[in-house]
């Protein structure tokens, strides 16, 4: 196993290495300068400026100079807010973006394992189908439609929530986080149902309510670590959709967070910020697949041995 | 041809399947309304009325107005078109490369396929939202741009899909005999292969068709993907989500529209599926 671990390990860094070349040399090639503003500068002007951000380097130079800038967390200065770093930025925002999307999986783990445990355990009758029928409508309504319909519903027309901000009002973080956790809640709803349906099915369950065990013991101690094991495998590749999720909620919700830097970077065309952010971003993404897999190989004694 | 048959009985029981009928239905008739958009709308979609601002909808604008006089229903009809070709453009071009990669790697094997299923688990791992959002920000947002771009991300899902499907095939005995008769293997693709291959593309096609409305949609959503004056679905709820508390209607109609025919596409997807899947065939 601990073989298997050290292979994804050695898979994901030059994977990281070739998403960053990419992405520099893709912002590189970007047309127009990033000093591009509405009124001409004067060339020394332009000249200063390409001098300090040290872009008249030749392009390899700035590749390496860039990159073990980065080893040492330096990703550079923004290119449209003078004087704020894309570290600063980063550090910043990212801790907003970790609570919001931390809640978000909470909510979506406790309302999906929740309903999708009830619904396997009773099967075909009204508590599966409801859920199920509430799941397909979470995973059809995109985060864009279903967060500003709860604004509308929650916040204008009950004035029961905060519809912006975060962390300045009570209760601002509450309509965010379910906005985001919707559409998981759903999938992890749909997977656990399946995974608890085929668990419940085989001997050892059996097995267990033999011995006279409580449904409850059954359940809790023996089906639902099988069970979830299919929840777990999604967890991975949902943090890449869980960010993709948080540019949304970030957007709608007037969030302070990483995912809003970088639509405004990308919307600005600050190409260090977008460079520095994309590099960031990707490095999470491989990390979490990583952990998601060796969580698998962790729980399933099956997948250890191929 | 026992190809026939499959195809008639899958064909029965989608007709029986009423969540997926439902959805054939609004599918059908959004397509022709948007095919007609330029005949049937009542104003162009760049058409403004800035004197008449945003209005409810009434006779004149039967889903209302938006801020700059511009009429919704007209707008959602072209919408329509750009939100719907971005469905299909992109899904054939995800279809092309992910058919023709799995089954080149299926087929193959042994070290074809290891090396052509390793890239491809390399490119799962990788953020592609960001990648799209990187291109449309060096290269401009432009449509055909957005089709390829959100094409070429989707394909890896089929690749996998179709390879599959092309293991299992081949080591059945009538192609073991056609290649033991010495067919050629484009005869062999063509003949035997693909025709099995079909039933799984059609399924997978109509459920990539929404994902890649929903990531338009969210490009344009953030101001990303479509531009003014064009509009796309996604940034009819942009503009409505912007206005939603005065001018509630430039919200509700584009989001029901683009709601229903997700749902329509994964009704009728899913009822391809079970109708295709030899396994339901007893009930």
């Amino acid at each position: 196993m601990i073989g298997i671990i050290l292979r994804r390990i050695l898979i994901a860094i030059p994977v990281l290495i070739i998403v960053a070349s990419i992405t520099f040399f893709l912002t590189r090639l970007a047309p127009g300068g990033p000093f591009d503003a509405e009124k001409k500068l004067p060339q020394e002007v332009i000249d200063n400026l390409n001098e300090v951000y040290n872009l008249n380097a030749p392009l390899y130079e700035q590749f390496f100079d860039y990159f073990s800038n980065i080893l040492v967390g330096d990703f550079g200065p923004s290119f449209r807010y003078p004087g704020r770093t894309v570290t600063e930025m980063i550090s910043t925002g990212l801790p907003v973006t970790f609570e919001l999307a931390f809640y978000a999986i909470l909510f979506a783990l406790f309302i999906g394992l929740l309903s999708g445990t009830i619904a396997a355990l009773k099967r075909n009758t009204f508590l599966d189908y409801f859920p199920m029928a509430v799941a397909m409508l979470g995973i059809c309504v995109p985060t864009f439609l279903l967060g500003p319909f709860l604004v509308l519903i929650f916040g204008i027309n009950f004035e029961l929530l905060p519809v912006s901000g975060w962390d300045t009002l009570p209760g601002d973080k509450v309509l965010p986080s379910i906005t985001l956790g919707a559409a998981y809640a759903a999938y992890i709803a749909r997977l656990g149902r399946g995974g608890m349906i085929e668990i419940l099915g085989q001997d050892f369950i059996r097995t267990a309510r033999a011995k006279g065990l409580t449904e409850r013991q059954v359940v809790i101690n023996h089906a639902l670590q099988g069970g979830i094991l299919p929840v777990v495998s999604f967890l991975g590749p949902a943090i890449a959709g869980l960010l993709a999720g948080s540019f949304v909620v970030e957007t709608i919700f007037q969030i302070p967070g990483l995912g809003k830097f970088y639509v405004e970077a990308a919307f600005n065309r600050d190409y260090t910020m977008i460079l520095g952010t994309t590099i960031f971003f990707s490095a999470m993404i491989i990390f979490f697949n990583l952990v998601s897999d060796i969580l698998v190989l962790i729980l399933n004694p099956r997948a250890r041995d191929s | 041809m026992s190809n026939s048959s499959l195809w008639s009985d899958a064909l029965r029981k989608l007709l029986k399947n009423r969540a997926a009928m439902f959805g054939v239905f609004i599918l059908v008739s959004l397509i022709i309304l948007a095919i007609l958009a330029p005949v049937i709308s009542p104003y162009t979609y760049d058409y403004q009325n800035l004197e008449l601002g945003a209005s409810a909808p009434s006779s004149a604008h039967l889903l209302g107005t938006d801020t700059l006089g511009r009429d919704l229903l007209s707008r959602l009809l072209y919408g329509s078109r750009v939100s719907l070709m971005v469905g299909f453009v992109a899904t054939a071009v995800a279809l092309v490369i992910g058919v023709t990669w799995g089954i080149v790697s299926g087929y193959y094997g042994g070290k074809v396929d290891a090396v052509m299923m390793r890239i491809v688990d390399i490119l799962y791992g990788l953020p592609f939202i960001i990648f799209i959002i990187l291109l449309m920000v060096v290269f401009g947002r432009n449509i055909w741009l957005l089709f390829g771009a959100i094409g070429a991300v989707e394909w890896l899902t089929m690749a996998r899909i179709i390879r599959g499907q092309v293991l299992s095939i081949k080591n059945q005995e009538y192609v073991l005999s056609a290649k033991a008769m010495g067919v050629s293997n484009f005869y062999m693709f063509r003949r035997h292969i693909f025709p099995n291959v079909l039933g799984p593309i059609a399924v997978y096609a109509t459920l990539t068709i929404p994902q890649v409305m929903l990531l338009e949609a969210f490009l344009s959503f953030l101001g990303l993907g479509i531009q003014p004056p064009m509009s796309s679905w996604g940034t009819l709820i942009r503009y409505g989500v912007e206005s939603m508390e005065e001018y509630w209607w430039l919200l509700v109609f584009p989001g029901i529209t683009f709601t229903m025919t997700l749902f329509s596409l994964n009704f009728f997807g899913d009822g391809l599926r079970d109708a295709l899947d030899p396994k339901t065939s007893s009930d």
